[in-house]
């Protein structure tokens, strides 16, 4: 049968009973991705195209292929700077949310005092102010600390609005951890801390992972709160230098699409390592 | 320190009555949780919980709940982002966001994305999610490609669609090449076009992550029913609608919540794709970009703290509205603090 024979080794699953394999679902797949892909293909393509290719017949694909657009791009010190500082900016940032977000996410779920349900509503809460909201004033606030123009002006803001989403994934995860773990690691002589170094950090890890990949893409696409907070070139991130760019060489089509397209890259790098472990982590988020 | 404070620090061993003992030390009412007494509970434990939480208080504190305070506050004073707010006006600034019609029209616009978003990627994610639930080759490359969009910047999705949907761009060059010429149309500053053009650019970024969460929903759903349903002879479409769909329901109610909130709160791609200026002219505009065009970029700070306020309690209304009659049943306890 061509069903056997397209689904190969799952068809020995006994469960199988995928008699639907019709051409229809395959062309629909199909069209789906190429609306998905078409523009991003584009973009790329464009790249590789001179202005005059693009204004004679702007549907057409390269002829010749040119590469100096990406060259220009890539031998230039701007786009570099602002990977780096993207860099930054998403690393620290991620490492900021996730570290608090777990000795909180940790406390909240399994320690016993005085307010901490209202601790944790105080987080859930903040899932209802966003950065939106928030911004003229913490424009306002980041300038009167001082720290304009600087990296730590988008990184810190960027914790704070990361931390209501990290807690409230986090916490299932670590409570759902057996106390019998618990209670056999304190026979063993290890204390709370040590339970959360030796046993919280390691199995809360793919909610982890999953947040740390979440708050990454977020912190490496952020527009609004570095567009606010660093008006000074040196310190653009990519999204605001590809707007800069955009602007100052809107009539160089071809440069801006190499350069946007060399933007998307290190997401889209990032997405595809880690892909497996974002759909997993929302499945848990899903289920509650 | 007295003993019903030492007990009161303890490790939960129940996170479904952990939550419902809030406020006061006294020792717990919830019948299920067994009560353990550790070794060195007590101010050990208090330093924990002050040295694990107190950083993230701290941030959370100063850079979320603080810039809403400060919103508020603001909001009733004519300033220029200067010195001290002095020039307090009581309610005017409210009074000249309702006054003003370009708020207005951003709100309309605001409304008819909320509306349209649900309508547009709603239907379309769940159909995309049944299909590629089939087990069909190809199926995680599938499911990574229609993720892309959602993973790419605002900025380079604003970028690359203005410059592909201007006048002489792309869009209009294909449409004339496979003749359909007479489709071809200003998509961004044509005020009758325009909004449909961001639904569909909005749509395109945003479906992937529909469908993703649907996926997701769709894997929790046990197998064992739909193939009970297939012995008693019902048909595939029959088996989607009277048992995938009810069972998903509680995954689209949160997608659809997460949407709404999107929807109100859009920024980027409008600000990117229209500029500050052009998207009240191209009927594009929202309550996000009304804000910084006449918060921030007219150098009105007072005012557009308190276009801000507007916008959150807008947000919060529409949330808790949504949460009390359409979230309830799902989310038990999720955002209200663990209720019960």
């Amino acid at each position: 049968m061509a069903a056997t024979a397209v689904f190969g080794r799952r068809a020995r699953r006994p469960r199988q009973r995928m008699a639907w394999g019709s051409p229809s679902v395959y062309f629909v797949a199909l069209l789906l991705i190429a609306t998905m892909l078409a523009p991003v293909i584009y973009i790329i393509l464009g790249g590789f195209r001179t202005n005059a290719q693009i204004t004679t017949d702007p549907a057409g694909l390269p002829n010749p292929w040119q590469v100096e657009n990406y060259l220009d791009v890539l031998t230039g010190g701007t786009f570099w700077r602002q990977v780096l500082n993207s860099t930054i900016v998403a690393l620290f940032t991620t490492a900021g949310v996730v570290t608090l977000g777990l000795m909180t996410s940790f406390i909240i779920a399994r320690y016993n005092f005085w307010g901490r349900g209202a601790m944790y509503s105080l987080f859930a809460a903040g899932l209802m102010f966003p950065l939106t909201v928030a911004i003229t004033p913490l424009y306002i606030l980041v300038k009167n600390l001082g720290l304009m123009n600087t990296l730590p002006g988008v990184i810190l803001p960027q914790i704070g609005f990361g931390i209501p989403m990290t807690i409230i994934i986090l916490v299932p995860f670590v409570r759902a951890i057996p106390d019998e773990i618990q209670e056999a690691a304190s026979i063993d002589g290890c204390g709370r801390l040590g339970f959360f170094w030796r046993m919280v950090l390691p199995l809360a890890m793919p909610g982890v992972i999953t947040v740390g990949i979440l708050t990454f893409i977020q912190s490496w696409n952020g527009y609004l709160l570095p567009l606010f907070i660093l008006n000074r070139e040196e310190t653009f991130t990519l999204p605001l230098g590809v707007q800069a760019f955009a602007s100052q060489y809107s009539v160089d089509t071809a440069k801006v699409l190499a350069f946007t397209s060399l933007s998307m890259i290190p997401a889209l790098v990032f997405f595809s390592l880690f892909q497996r472990r974002i759909v997993g982590g929302l499945t848990g988020a899903v289920k509650g | 320190m007295s003993d019903t404070q030492h007990e009161s620090v303890r490790l939960a061993p129940d996170p479904a009555s952990g939550l419902t003992k809030v406020g006061g030390d006294t020792p717990v009412v919830s019948p299920p949780a067994p009560r353990r007494r550790r070794k060195g509970i007590g101010w050990p434990a208090r330093l924990e919980i002050a040295l694990m939480t107190g950083p993230t208080l701290i941030v959370f504190l100063s850079f979320v709940i603080l810039p809403v305070v400060m919103a508020a506050y603001y909001g009733f004073f004519s300033w220029q982002g200067y010195g001290p707010a002095e020039n307090f006006v009581g309610f005017r600034n409210y009074l000249l966001i309702f006054e003003d019609s370009t708020f207005l029209a951003a709100l309309r616009h605001n409304a008819t994305i909320v509306v349209l978003s649900l309508l547009l990627q709603g239907p379309a994610a769940v159909l995309l999610a049944l299909l590629l639930n089939r087990q069909i080759r190809g199926q995680t490359v599938i499911r990574v490609l229609i993720f892309v969009p959602y993973v790419i910047s605002e900025v380079v999705v604003g970028t690359g669609w203005s410059l592909m949907l201007h006048g002489d761009g792309v869009v209009n060059a294909v449409l004339g090449k496979i003749g359909l010429g007479s489709l071809q149309s200003e998509w961004l500053s044509d005020p009758k076009i325009a909004i449909w053009t961001l639904m569909g650019i909005l749509t395109w970024k945003y479906i992937g992550f529909a469908v993703i969460l649907f996926l997701a929903g769709l894997q929790g759903i046990p197998e064992e029913l739909t193939e009970a349903a297939a012995i008693d002879g019902a048909s595939y479409w029959q088996i989607q609608r009277r048992i995938t769909l009810p069972l998903l329901g509680p995954t689209i109610r949160i997608w659809a919540f997460l949407s709404m909130i999107g929807a109100l709160q859009l920024f980027d791609l409008v600000y990117i794709i229209w500029g500050q200026y052009i998207a009240d002219t191209a009927g594009t505009s929202t309550m996000a970009t009304y804000m910084v065009a006449n918060g921030r970029t007219a150098g009105e700070y007072g005012f557009g703290n308190a276009v801000a306020v507007v916008l959150f309690f807008i947000s919060l209304v529409a949330a808790l509205f949504y949460q009390r009659f359409i979230l309830r049943r799902d989310t038990e306890g999720a955002i209200t603090g663990g209720r019960r």
